[in-house]
């Protein structure tokens, strides 16, 4: 009884406070002349931002700002995600080899990235590629890429869109090859999957070889040269670009080797013992023995960092990268609908951050031993 | 990890029979790592030859042609064949440790500085006692905010937007443990209170304040809060975007205790309950310091985790040590060696994130063995 009257106390205070934040809410809007309602989003901007994956221009509406900002955001989250478990998992690797070269340079790594700021690496990175040579005199790697203080000039597909497709491809068919697998299990948990690898592979490399195939199977890349005063060829990523995509994956690379490293110390060292008695060889012990059993340890963890690297991207406000977050701070001033604006960016960010999440539960109920 | 033994009784690993220990070679144990198989030797000699060049370049660069000093201007620095710009920190450290306190108070800068490095030094040691800490790192946080505001014992009166540097990121750093390890706690117990719409309260604030990023939250603490708040409740900046951290650190802390609390056996609070201690009393005196010793060594995460995220403070244009030196090499003369200038902070926060973290990893070590004394 005390209990419920505690609670309707705590209900009718929480209300109160909604109430009559609601009020002053109000109140000051009205005394600033402001309006408010969502009708803005239709609206032009009159702003423009820098150079990002997609891009807008001032006559479209809010409504495409916003949508603009999302892609971004999805865009250089994604490429950071891949491009930091890639790393994570090589410096992990590395950390645990007996020969203390490549393990004092992983834990040197490690060190040096968990322990600094993202923000500043970030900064760093947008400040270093500032310093570096006009594209005149720009340092060359290999012939095929440059960085100049323009950027990192790398070479590119000519038919972008055809590259796209293919990559989204490539992800509805390994979201697919998921599904596929998991059906099965449940249909039939006995099954065992001999073919499963022709699967795999006919599922992941299937759907972009298709559509690259569909769209005439374009072959020309285009390599970047180095002219009297400018590049010709291949394509630029923006110094805003590189420093926001460096500063997110290599930052959380340094997360995930950690991550590695604990998953697999903590395959139980018994396991390995008795993969060894029975005659397992080095390669069998790994990808039978140690891989599946340490996925299930690194998955939660892995999908946290996620996560947290897609929330930072917003990080890129400080570089000026046009992602979710720069792009409303900026509609936010020019439509002056900070309520509104705010919300629509919260929203957005906990749908992501929710989306990711379950996402990497499920993947986890995947990997997970089916009879438990 | 456990060996069973024959017998059926479990015995920890150090305890278990093991051969008598080889004799130990070290040269000879990492001959053997760097020269065991052609693999590992082609690795270590790639490898090292790599790491000598780059060991090679980077101490020219950073030592060897380094400019240590430019009395005349940053004009030292340009001259062909120079290294690292170091002489760009001798000249721009008032506004990269300080910000834009006033040049002549800054010897208050210097006093907080000592004061909070004096007493991490003495909170390392298990000699004191955990009260005597947190007692000292109060009385340093009001003393630090009575340095920096001044207008009393004749110091002038500085306001907060002339705080900055590293003081002010100590500061920030401060009142985010000190606001959000109570909050933290406090909405840990919420989530597992037994009144189902104050735990359903509790989680919703726990799970949106971890879906949205750090900036989210800071700008609605300093941006939204002042419009739904009548005009006479308004604080400056500073204190909004703190609430704001704190929020955002005690979504996280919450987290982590709640995973202390679940690892106390039920049998601590039945126990309790069974001796006839009242809820506070159980509370504070048995659920709690075990909860809060378990969660330790991941609460020290989070804690360095807070520290490095005082720099979002430079985003909304205040001077946090970040934001410091942002402004500081704007100077057109020493903008073209602001990464000697970005390295010195990067060296900085190196330091004391380490330091917190190693002694997050020693509480680890710490209660890992009190865990294995325990019989587990």
């Amino acid at each position: 009884m005390r209990a419920l009257l505690w609670q309707i106390a705590l209900v009718a205070t929480v209300i109160w406070m909604i109430v009559w934040m609601g009020l002053n809410a109000r109140a000051a809007l009205e005394a600033q002349g402001m309006t408010s309602g969502f009708g803005f989003l239709t609206t032009s901007t009159s702003f423009s931002m820098g150079a990002g994956f997609f891009n807008f221009t001032p006559s479209d509406s809010y409504l495409k700002a916003f949508a603009v900002g999302v892609g971004n955001t999805l865009v250089m989250s994604a490429a950071s995600i891949v491009t930091a478990t890639l790393l994570g998992g090589v410096i992990g690797a590395m950390s645990l080899a007996k020969n203390p070269i490549p393990s004092g340079v992983a834990q040197a790594y490690v060190y040096l990235f968990r322990n600094t700021p993202q923000l500043l690496q970030i900064v760093f990175w947008y400040t270093a590629f500032a310093a570096m040579p006009v594209a005149r005199e720009a340092i060359s790697l290999g012939g095929a890429a440059f960085v100049s203080n323009r950027g990192l000039t790398v070479p590119a597909p000519i038919d972008g869109k055809t590259a796209g497709l293919s990559a989204l491809a490539l992800i509805l068919g390994l979201l697919a090859l998921l599904i596929l697998r998991h059906t099965a299990r449940s249909f039939a948990p006995e099954a065992r999957w001999p073919k499963s690898v022709i699967v795999a592979a006919l599922c992941a490399l299937g759907p972009p070889l298709a559509v690259w195939a569909l769209r005439g199977a374009p072959m020309e890349w285009s390599i970047p040269s180095l002219g009297r005063f400018n590049f010709s060829g291949g394509v630029t990523l923006p110094p805003e670009f590189t420093a926001i995509y460096f500063g997110l994956s290599f930052y959380i690379a340094a997360f995930i080797a950690e991550i590695v490293r604990g998953g697999i110390q903590g395959v139980d060292a018994g396991q390995i013992e008795a993969a060894r008695t029975i005659g397992l060889t080095e390669s069998q012990t790994m990808f039978r023995i140690i891989v599946p059993q340490a996925l299930r340890m690194i998955i939660p963890p892995l999908t946290a960092q996620f996560i947290s690297l897609l929330k930072n991207s917003s990080l890129g406000v400080a570089v000026g990268y046009p992602e979710l977050f720069s792009i409303s701070n900026t509609a936010l001033t020019y439509s002056g609908r900070t309520i509104e604006v705010l919300t629509i960016m919260a929203l957005i960010y906990l749908a992501l951050s929710l989306a990711i999440g379950a996402a990497g539960a499920a993947f986890n109920r995947f990997v997970q031993y089916p009879s438990r | 990890m456990t060996h069973i033994l024959t017998s059926g009784i479990e015995l920890p690993a150090s305890d278990a029979i093991r051969p008598p220990p080889a004799q130990e070679n070290r040269v000879r144990a990492l001959t053997g790592a760097l020269f065991g198989s052609t693999f590992s030797t082609l690795i270590t000699l790639i490898g090292g030859a790599l790491l000598l060049v780059f060991a090679w370049f980077a101490l020219k660069w950073a030592i060897v042609d380094a400019v240590w000093t430019a009395p005349g201007g940053s004009a030292a620095c340009a001259k062909p064949g120079a290294g690292a710009c170091w002489a760009v920190i001798g000249a721009k450290y008032p506004v990269i440790l300080f910000g834009a306190f006033p040049y002549a108070e800054q010897w208050r800068g210097v006093v907080l500085i000592a004061l909070w490095l004096v007493w991490a030094g003495v909170s390392i040691f298990r000699r004191v006692p955990a009260l005597t800490k947190i007692i000292g790192w109060i009385a340093i946080f009001i003393v630090s905010i009575i340095l920096m505001r001044g207008g009393i014992f004749g110091m002038t009166y500085v306001g907060t937007d002339q705080w900055g540097g590293l003081p002010l990121s100590f500061m920030i750093f401060g009142g985010t443990i000190a606001g959000g390890l109570p909050l933290g706690i406090l909405l840990a117990l919420g989530r597992r209170s037994r009144l189902p719409i104050f735990s359903a309260l509790c989680t919703a604030v726990i799970e949106v304040t971890r879906g949205f990023p750090l900036l989210v939250v800071l700008f609605f603490a300093a941006l939204i809060m002042p419009l739904f708040l009548p005009p006479q409740l308004n604080v400056d900046k500073l204190v909004r975007a703190e609430i704001g951290m704190i929020i955002f650190f005690a979504a996280y802390a919450a987290e982590t205790i709640r995973g202390g609390l679940q690892t106390l056996p039920l049998g601590q609070d039945e126990a309790a309950q069974a001796l006839g201690l009242s809820y506070r009393q159980r509370l504070l005196k048995v659920i709690l310091p075990q909860a809060i010793a378990s969660a330790l060594p991941s609460l020290f995460n989070d804690i360095v985790r807070s520290f490095k995220n005082t720099t979002f403070f430079a985003i909304l244009g205040l001077w946090d040590i970040l934001g410091a030196t942002k402004s500081a090499l704007q100077d057109p003369e020493w903008v073209k060696y602001s990464i000697e200038g970005y390295l010195f902070v990067f060296l900085l926060y190196f330091v004391i994130c380490s330091g917190l973290s190693l002694y997050g990893r020693s509480l680890e070590r710490e209660s890992l063995s009190r865990l294995r004394r325990a019989g587990k």
